[in-house]
């Protein structure tokens, strides 16, 4: 312990972070989240937006649709769509063969009959017999994967669940710097300047707070109309009162310290000392905030899109694909099992990071 | 303590005063009115109909006569549920919301002091361990995923219980509602009086109380538990307003015609009335229950003098 180099605050709160097993899994866990929403929708195969008419609320599952049960019926869905009569199909090397008959002589056209469907591509004419009332065609079965099943339009889910993933953390996230900012900057002035300016601007915290919450939110989305960005604002600008309390106390207290006096001293301005001296010495509370506002964000989000307030088709978010899951629940569970999964447990590992951020960073709290 | 239980009902009323104005203004710079919905009513007829909500006149002449109606124990009509009084849809909506709330509020306060207490008793244990997982998992999931899941489960499954509908309060219909309420409370709850308690079995009083010999029972449920109960009983108030003033979410999804329900339809259908009605009663609540809960705190603990 001779040569001990003396660890700086935020190193010794890594070092007790890192003892924090929940919160290290949860980390991992939300990075992983982050990093299959930001770049999963590109490897799915699917857009989020295409509808598969042949597979609507088809059942998670690693299998390739269609599945052999499928493709006869399909075919002879499309055999009668085209009038004609069906005589034999097989598959063969990937490819699918099928004969039809018809009382007069077949146009080669019908093989678009076939690129229509979901289940088909690549039709083409491969042999016709003499008068032509007879024909073979080939089309290649397009394989599709819906390792999540489908929704009731027959969107992947997978692909759909990732986007809408996409958009609830981003609204966490930015709400949540939106809330922190107005927070930082509303309670660091109260309690910087103090006095008359700081009794009022407390009181007009005191009224906003004594609103009730939600009305509050929903009046101000009716406000910003169902506009995606102006949400964020909306949502951040009801979330900063607790932030500036706690800023505020904090900056009372801070503004007291020989430091502050120090720079008071030195002549420095007091724009200066609040933003040098006094916002940087709170960021361990303001780091444990923030952690613990984006999961409360993502819920109001997911609120406002449960009641239809939020996110607009064909954007998805989790709470919208929580509420169209739960009115189809009936015989699809899986629409509402698995958007629950990937917002529950998002909130999980931001609640335990939240604390165990507050554990490293504030060890006299324990 | 009455001066001061009258002297916070004093302060209440400016601040109430403050919530009406602010609710009544921002609602009406919102762009919309209640009669802007219906397509296609000629404008002599939509100047009529406005005429007679008073909707004609300049908005300050409006919160006047709100505020003058009101003094006298008038909500005003609603605007959307045409020949209905704000107060008659409430005498409907509130005592369904005030049931299951109350419900909620006394399940989760039992089953979560239960629970609280049995944890601290076998403090880092299996049992305790077990609360506190369900107490976080209680308090991160959100209503409206374990709502729709409890439906499912019990609801569609198991045919345990009704999916949605209020049926005159049967015990089935009530079910879901109610423990979908009362899940996130009990975890709070639960985990208030699990610290509390932890705190309350190492103080010197218990010590003593064990020294002189007394039943386990006695120390625990008189003597621990009576200190453990301060943070529940500030807890307590402030969420007994939040769960009789009805839930959005659980009365959405569960179909039940609470206050909760009307305040959401009133909103997007701006019926300013049956707002600003909600509003106030949400509002009247809070402040009562605030006021019971720090009255409570005096019961428990005599130390606390409200001069």
């Amino acid at each position: 312990m001779i040569e001990n180099a003396g660890r700086s605050l935020w190193l010794d709160a890594w070092i007790r972070l890192k003892a924090n097993r929940a919160a290290i899994v949860s980390a991992v866990w939300l990075a992983f989240i982050g990093l299959i929403c930001l770049i999963g929708p590109s490897f799915t195969n699917h857009e989020f937006t295409t509808q598969y008419s042949s597979y609507v609320r088809v059942p998670p599952s690693f299998d390739a649709y269609p599945k052999a049960d499928k493709l006869d019926q399909e075919i002879k869905e499309i055999v009668a769509r085209a009038h004609l009569t069906l005589k034999e199909w097989k598959e063969k090397d990937g490819r699918f063969f099928v004969t039809v008959t018809a009382p007069k002589p077949i146009d080669d056209r019908v093989t678009r009959y076939l690129d229509r469907s979901d289940s088909f591509k690549d039709g083409k004419v491969e042999t016709k017999s003499a008068d032509g009332m007879e024909m073979t065609m080939s089309a290649a079965v397009q394989k599709l994967y819906f390792y999540f099943g489908t929704d009731t339009s027959g969107r992947d889910l997978l692909t759909r669940t990732l986007m809408a993933g996409r958009v609830s953390l981003m609204v966490g996230l930015l709400a949540g710097f939106v809330a922190v900012f107005i927070g930082v900057i509303y309670g660091a002035t109260s309690g910087f300047i103090g006095g008359k300016t700081d009794e009022i601007m407390m009181r007009i915290v005191d009224i906003l707070y004594a609103l009730p919450f939600t009305f509050f939110v929903i009046m101000l989305v009716v406000f910003f109309g169902r506009n995606f960005m102006l949400m964020f604002i909306a949502i951040g600008a009801v979330l900063w009162l607790d932030m500036s309390r706690i800023v505020r106390g904090q900056t009372l207290s801070l503004k007291r310290q020989e430091f502050v006096q120090a720079a008071e001293a030195l002549g420095v301005s007091n724009m200066g000392i609040l933003f040098r001296h006094i916002i940087p010495n709170m960021l361990g509370p303001i780091i444990i905030y923030v952690t613990l506002l984006v999961p409360q964000v993502i819920i109001l989000e997911s609120f406002l899109s449960y009641l239809g307030l939020g996110v607009q088709e064909p954007s998805s978010s989790w709470g919208v694909q929580i509420s169209q899951g739960s009115r189809n629940m009936e015989g699809a569970a899986w629409l509402l099992i698995i958007p629950s999964f990937f917002l529950t447990s998002t909130l999980f590992a931001l609640n335990f990071i939240g604390d165990g951020l507050r554990d490293a960073l504030d060890p006299k709290d324990r | 303590m009455l001066r001061y239980v009258l002297k916070r009902l004093l302060v209440a009323i400016p601040t109430l005063f403050v919530i009406i104005t602010i609710s009544f203004f921002l609602m009406h710079i919102a762009p919309g009115g209640p009669f802007n919905m219906e397509k296609g009513i000629p404008p002599e007829i939509k100047a009529n109909i406005e005429r007679v909500f008073h909707l004609d006149e300049p908005v300050l002449s409006q919160y006047l006569r709100y505020l003058n109606n009101l003094i006298h124990g008038d909500l005003g009509p609603s605007y959307v549920i045409l020949n209905f009084s704000v107060a008659e849809l409430f005498a409907k909506s509130l005592p369904v919301s005030l049931w299951i709330g109350s419900l909620a509020m006394l399940f989760s306060l039992v089953a979560g002091c239960a629970m609280g207490v049995v944890a601290a008793l076998r403090h880092n244990g299996l049992i305790d361990y077990i609360v506190v997982t369900l107490a976080t998992a209680g308090s991160t999931i959100p209503t409206f995923v374990t709502a729709p899941l409890i439906q499912l489960v019990f609801g569609l499954t198991f045919h345990w219980i009704w999916i949605g509908g209020w049926h005159e309060g049967a015990l089935a219909a009530l079910i879901g509602p109610v423990i979908t309420l009362a899940l996130p409370q009990l975890a709070t709850v639960a985990r208030l009086m699990r610290g509390a308690m932890i705190e309350a079995l190492h103080t010197n009083h218990i010590r003593t109380a064990k020294a002189m010999g007394l039943s386990d029972y006695s120390i625990v449920i008189r003597h621990a538990m009576r200190g453990a109960l301060l943070p529940i009983a500030s807890y307590a108030g402030p969420a007994a307003a939040g769960l009789l003033t009805g839930s959005i979410i659980v009365e959405s999804i569960f179909q039940i015609p609470g206050i909760g329900r009307s305040f959401i339809d009133g909103a997007l259908n701006r019926d300013y009335t049956m707002v600003m009605g909600t509003v106030i009663i949400i509002a009247v609540f809070t402040i009562v229950f605030n006021l019971v809960s720090d009255i409570l705190y005096a019961v428990i603990d005599p130390r606390v003098r409200y001069d």
